[in-house]
């Protein structure tokens, strides 16, 4: 599903947040990518959704390779990537159904499937009651929640999370990592980016590290390499 | 990948998906627009004054060369003819002039029965009579052929008859009309000027609502592209305000315009009665306030257009 194959991201001051990075997510795996901040995480993620560019080597996401894709394209790669962000990135000025309901109206759905999906997708997170509240009156776990229902509402085949449980306390952000856990048992490729190793443990899933900017561990290298589009 | 497959099937008929997405869109950035009434109105009356000033200066314009029309059509040369000129001569200048090829129509004033009209009209009766000879000439007046595109030829005319013997002078006394004209377009010059300068005002004040706008809803830009929201997806919103803008703009300029003249109305009504005139002013037409509207329009979108453009890029998600 992703595959980094010697990949370097340096940003324009020279800082190399990247060097060298190849790995191989294949589809319907979980992983999580550790490290301090600053090791290069970040940057991972955005290097997969073509938020940045990578200075070298291939990126090939499930079998297109990203360098050939130009900045038209983009957004439709997008579409098949459900992006979890750590400071929620909601819109404030809308409902949590409105809000939730974005992916699939950039998709062009019809008005009913939209709602039919944000209910399930609402559902899934269990937030089905709060779909006509502000985001601003829901606690932060909630609108994390909101996110992660907007991530997966147009149920895309990739979920990327950047530190979805930074801000939350301990029993809340299990509950988050055990919601990625079921989306992954349904088939979803998850990969996310958190430093909280002591959850990472509990979990239990496949483990990437990084450490300026280079791969320092990596679970999925031992396993034996399945054949996979990307 | 499986899943798109299935969301394919999801997806309504893409046409129709997207027509219903920009009628919206359209119905919800008028929503976002109201929401906002003061801040919208304002930007709605600045375009609107901005139209309606060159749109009134229009109107008065088109009213004065309404007053001022056929007044050179009724171009009339006076051949006053020597005082020693019989009635008979006179005719047979007429019949002679008839047959020129830049003269319509030619008709005689008898010089014994215009002094009897000046005599009623003038009220000199008595002084006339004290006087013996009817010291009147005979007049012939001309209507002559108007080419607007040779002017010269009615010269021509005027020299050639000058150079009958019989007559004492010729002349065509249009030279104020000429002047009016002259100013008239002048005028009309002037206003194309403004309405472009202003016409670029309005450009700018809907490109700098728009760019204020894009700065404020940043955010939604920024989520909006990262669950893959193409530039035309984000794009529409702008333009429909622009486009928003333009109409409104428009129908209020309209109405400005309106009501500027109808408060003229009285005092021109007046004015006319005093010149025993029935003249009344015009405002803008039905096809001509829908010209506005669509003038306005074009230039709401086309500077939400240059403000998308310029703003937009600049705003990726990091």
């Amino acid at each position: 599903m992703i595959r980094f194959d010697n990949i370097c991201k340096r940003y324009p001051g020279g800082h190399e947040a990247l060097s060298n990075v190849s790995f191989h997510l294949p589809r319907g795996e979980m992983a999580y990518l550790t490290g301090h901040s600053g090791a290069g995480k970040s940057t991972l993620l955005k290097l997969i959704a073509l938020i940045e560019r990578p200075s070298r080597g291939n990126l090939v996401l499930d079998g297109i390779n990203l360098s050939n894709v130009g900045n038209n394209k983009v957004p439709y790669i997008r579409r098949n990537i459900g992006i979890i962000f750590q400071n929620h990135h909601l819109l404030y000025d809308r409902t949590v159904f409105d809000n939730v309901a974005l992916p699939l109206i950039i998709a062009g759905f019809q008005h009913r499937e939209i709602s039919s999906r944000v209910r399930a997708a609402l559902d899934q997170v269990g937030l089905l009651n709060k779909e006509k509240s502000a985001p601003i009156t829901l606690s932060g776990g909630e609108q994390q929640r909101v996110g992660i229902a907007r991530a997966i509402v147009h149920k895309p085949g990739l979920l990327l999370a950047d530190e979805p449980t930074g801000n939350l306390d301990p029993e809340l952000s299990k509950e988050i990592m055990q919601l990625f856990a079921r989306f992954n048992d349904v088939g979803v490729t998850v990969l996310i980016a958190s430093h909280d190793l002591d959850l990472i443990e509990q979990m239990g899933s496949a483990v990437i590290s990084l450490n300026q900017g280079q791969v320092s561990h990596n679970d999925l290298a031992r396993q034996p390499v399945e054949q996979d589009a990307g | 990948m499986a899943r798109s497959d299935s969301n394919q099937l999801a997806k309504s008929n893409p046409l129709k998906a997207w027509a219903t997405h920009h009628l919206r869109t359209l119905i919800a950035s008028l929503g976002v627009m109201t929401r906002q009434p003061a801040a919208s109105l304002m930007t709605v009356a600045v375009i609107a004054i901005a139209l309606a000033l060159p749109a009134g200066m229009f109107v008065l314009l088109n009213n004065a060369s309404h007053v001022s029309v056929g007044w050179d059509n009724s171009a009339q040369i006076s051949v006053f003819l020597k005082a020693d000129v019989s009635e008979k001569q006179a005719k047979q200048l007429m019949g002679k002039l008839r047959l020129y090829d830049d003269v319509v129509n030619v008709s005689m004033i008898n010089k014994n029965q215009a002094l009897k009209e000046f005599k009623k009209i003038s009220g000199f009766g008595g002084a006339l009579e004290a006087l013996g000879d009817n010291p009147l000439p005979h007049v012939l007046t001309i209507e002559p052929r108007v080419d607007a595109e040779r002017p010269d030829k009615i010269r021509h005319l005027i020299k050639q008859l000058n150079r009958q013997k019989q007559v004492a002078l010729a002349q065509l006394d249009l030279q104020w009309v000429k002047r009016l004209f002259a100013m008239l377009n002048i005028a009309q010059r002037a206003i194309w000027v403004i309405a472009g300068l202003l016409g670029i005002a309005v450009l700018l004040v809907v490109g700098n609502t728009i760019r204020l706008d894009i700065q404020n809803r940043r955010e939604e830009i920024e989520v909006t592209k990262l669950i893959g929201g193409t530039n035309a997806f984000i794009r529409r919103p702008f333009l429909y305000t622009g486009f928003w803008y333009g109409i409104a703009g428009g129908l209020l300029a309209w109405l400005l315009t309106s009501l500027s003249i109808g408060l003229l109305d009285n005092s021109v009504a007046h004015l006319a009665s005093l010149y025993s005139s029935s003249f009344e002013i015009r405002g803008l037409s039905f096809s001509e306030g829908i010209n506005m509207i669509a003038f306005s329009c074009f230039l709401g979108l086309a500077g939400s257009w240059i403000a998308v453009g310029r703003h937009l890029s600049e705003i990726e998600p990091s």
